[in-house]
């Protein structure tokens, strides 16, 4: 059934998932950093604005600054039937929990013989954009969707942000869940459904050149788009929403229609997981492509913190254009 | 340095009074002008000030050689400062430009100086413990004298990395020496909320680390405890924990809106300041007079200001280092 839509920003759209949930399942509770103190009350980026207010500190937790105890506590604690979400102020800072969620909450079902549930989110920010420079900036997911048993949502627009983060939590997955920090205060239509997790959605239909990306760089597509169908190149664009589970079928025939696929994704481009969906579709699609596929990412380069800098290092709306030609055999000139 | 050095005006054991003063209000000049820079959108992502904290970077600084290492955390500009490092140079990294120390690629929360042992300011709460732990280590295993530094916040004092860090540093009698800032805030949380025994000393005392509690407003007081502790390190007797209560006067970054303390607690906690502290002691002592404080005063707004203009006139970097310096290149 289809519900109004509302204008949110991706933080509100967030916020509201959280409100919406917290509501709806009362023994659900989330833990983090200055998320009651800080801004207005409500976390770095706001996210859980309200909600002790509303929910009481018992079931929204300011911590200490431990995040290894933190991610690992969340782990057991969902281990222990109590459904958990964790903030972790940057995803940076989720590698000090690398063991919690990648030898524990990862592996629980499975070295247990299946008899664990682990329903636990791990909510972070990556990515890049606003100077936060090495430590604050990177775009880690290929890291967590290259772990048998996590989950992986990269949510792009408000819409997204609010079902994927509800059905996170309504997952019995340990789930990473990474919002994207330059993003926060976009705003866009949320009409409040729960969005399942590994259905990938169609940002732009065309019809010679299939590009996949999240987040920022859906964003960068979208700009790129247009500037490539003054050039009679008609992008359709993919985003997968969720890393893990990923959406193949979508893009498959997405590419059967295009006969193209450039992947575009802000993590570093060596060994990221754009080399997953160009191989699935290279595997799939083999007669049906006219042309390699490619991918673009980050250079390989830790986020440096001066502005041109950052900037070279990210794909921009230009470089995609510029692979985009490349893609469709119309171009040569070719960027990193 | 406005005055000149003489027996007379050295204090207790350690401390050059009129330097450290002078040092103290450079830093505080620099400090203070962050939050505009960030208003004016010279300074990307954040910056932590450290205004109200001078006394601990320059007491425990005071005690140190160049060969010594320093680990630092987010809100290390000062640590870097009263290790030597220039404060042209340090505003042109925070600036992003070409001639700061690490060409613009690390920014406020990474500035490294190698030759001044400054592993680096750190993004990451705790890591510095964990740096400094191993800096030394190297000291040990190299069999040189020298010692390390960590500096961190009370906050980071619930990271795990310290309590491995206490533990193998006393087992291993490692020359280091864990300086925490205690400024009784960890962001927007308060101490009494994030520890059940707000005596963090006792946490290195159970590790079987010699730990003192000093007065982190008084930079005689940290000099001392520091040069103690520096003392014991490179005598081969291991690390100690020295906890500095201190306090920042500003913000946690730009746009903090503080709704977690009261303007009445920052302003009793300017009762206590360290630089109007040593001043009055220097004058009360006839080590120096008002005209002399001025001249200290007027010579730190001159460096800092001299600083800026540096920084400011500095190139933004070649884009092209971007992508240099990822790794050791042996093909
Ligand atoms: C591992 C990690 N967790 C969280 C943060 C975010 N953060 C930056 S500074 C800070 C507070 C640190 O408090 P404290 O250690 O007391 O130092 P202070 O800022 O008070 O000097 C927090 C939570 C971070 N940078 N790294
Ligand atoms: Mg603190």
């Amino acid at each position: 059934m289809n519900k109004p839509a509302q204008q949110l920003t991706i933080w509100r759209a967030l916020n509201a998932a959280l409100h919406d949930e917290f509501t709806e399942d009362p023994s659900t509770i989330i833990m983090g950093e200055d998320l009651t103190t800080w801004g207005t009350g409500g976390g770095i980026y706001g996210v859980t604005r309200k909600m002790a207010d509303v929910f009481g500190k018992e079931r929204v937790r300011d911590t200490p600054i431990s995040e290894e105890t933190l991610i690992s506590a969340g782990a057991g604690a969902a281990m222990a039937g109590t459904r958990t979400v964790v903030e972790i102020m940057y995803s940076d800072f989720m590698l000090l929990g690398a063991d919690g969620l990648i030898n524990q909450a990862a592996k629980s079902r499975y070295m247990f013989g299946g008899q664990f549930s682990t329903p636990l989110v791990v909510r972070s920010n990556g990515g890049s954009g606003i100077g936060k420079a090495a430590q604050h900036s990177q775009s880690l997911e290929t890291l967590y969707a290259h772990i048998p048993g996590l989950e992986v949502v990269v949510p792009g627009t408000a819409n997204d942000a609010y079902g994927l983060l509800r059905s996170a939590i309504k997952s019995e997955n340990p789930t990473v869940f990474l919002e994207h920090k330059a993003l926060y205060y976009d705003k866009g239509p949320v009409t409040k459904e729960l969005i399942p997790l590994g259905q990938a959605r169609v940002a732009r239909e065309g019809k010679d050149l299939t590009i996949v990306a999240t987040q920022l760089m859906t964003k960068r597509a979208l700009e790129a788009a247009q500037v490539l169908s003054a050039q009679g190149v008609d992008v359709e664009i993919i985003d997968p929403r969720t890393l893990y589970p990923f959406d193949m079928e979508t893009v498959f025939s997405s590419v059967r229609k295009t006969r193209h696929l450039l992947v575009v994704h802000e993590a570093v481009r060596d060994f990221g997981w754009g080399g997953e969906f160009v191989s699935n579709t290279v595997q799939e699609c083999w007669g049906e492509l006219d042309a390699a596929p490619r991918r673009m990412g980050a250079a390989r380069a830790p986020i440096p913190y001066s502005e041109e800098l950052e900037e070279a290092v990210i794909p921009s709306a230009q470089n995609i254009v510029d692979e985009a030609l490349a893609t469709v055999g119309r171009h040569t000139k070719l960027t990193v | 340095m406005t005055v000149e050095i003489t027996e007379a005006t050295r204090f207790d054991l350690d401390i050059d009074g009129p330097s450290a003063l002078e040092l103290m209000s450079t830093i505080r000049e620099f400090e203070s002008r962050l939050p505009t820079y960030s208003e004016e959108g010279l300074i990307r992502g954040s910056t932590h000030p450290s205004v109200g904290m001078e006394a601990v970077a320059v007491g425990v600084s005071w005690a140190l050689r160049a060969s010594d290492s320093v680990a630092s955390n987010h809100r290390g500009h000062a640590h870097c400062l009263a290790k030597g490092a220039d404060a042209g140079r340090t505003l042109a990294e925070i600036l992003g430009r070409r001639d700061g120390y690490c060409g613009g690629k690390g920014g406020s929360m990474h500035i490294g100086v190698k030759e001044l042992g400054l592993l680096g300011t750190n993004g990451i709460v705790g890591a510095g413990i964990g740096l400094a732990t191993g800096a030394a280590l190297a000291a040990q295993a190299q069999g040189t004298d020298n010692v390390a530094v960590a500096y961190f916040g009370d906050g980071a004092t619930n990271q795990g990395v310290l309590a491995e860090a206490f533990n193998l540093a006393a087992i291993w009698k490692l020359p280091v020496i864990f300086v925490c800032e205690n400024n009784h805030f960890a962001q927007s949380a308060t101490l009494e909320e994030m520890v059940a025994q707000p005596d963090l000393r006792r946490r290195g005392e159970a590790y079987g680390v010699p730990s003192v509690d000093v007065d982190g407003m008084d930079v005689e007081a940290v000099s001392n405890a520091a040069a103690e502790a520096v003392q014991r390190a490179r005598s081969g007797q291991g690390p100690t924990f020295i906890v500095a209560d201190t306090y920042r006067y500003l913000g946690h970054m730009a746009g903090d809106t503080e709704i977690y303390r009261t303007a009445e607690q920052v302003e009793q906690w300017k009762g206590r300041d360290p630089i109007a502290r040593l001043a009055k002691r220097l004058l009360d002592s006839t080590v120096l007079d008002e005209a002399q404080l001025k001249a200290i005063a007027t010579s730190a707004l001159t460096l800092v200001d001299s600083a800026e203009e540096f920084a400011k006139s500095s190139p933004f970097p070649d884009v092209s280092s971007a992508f240099t310096q990822v790794s050791e290149d042996y093909r």
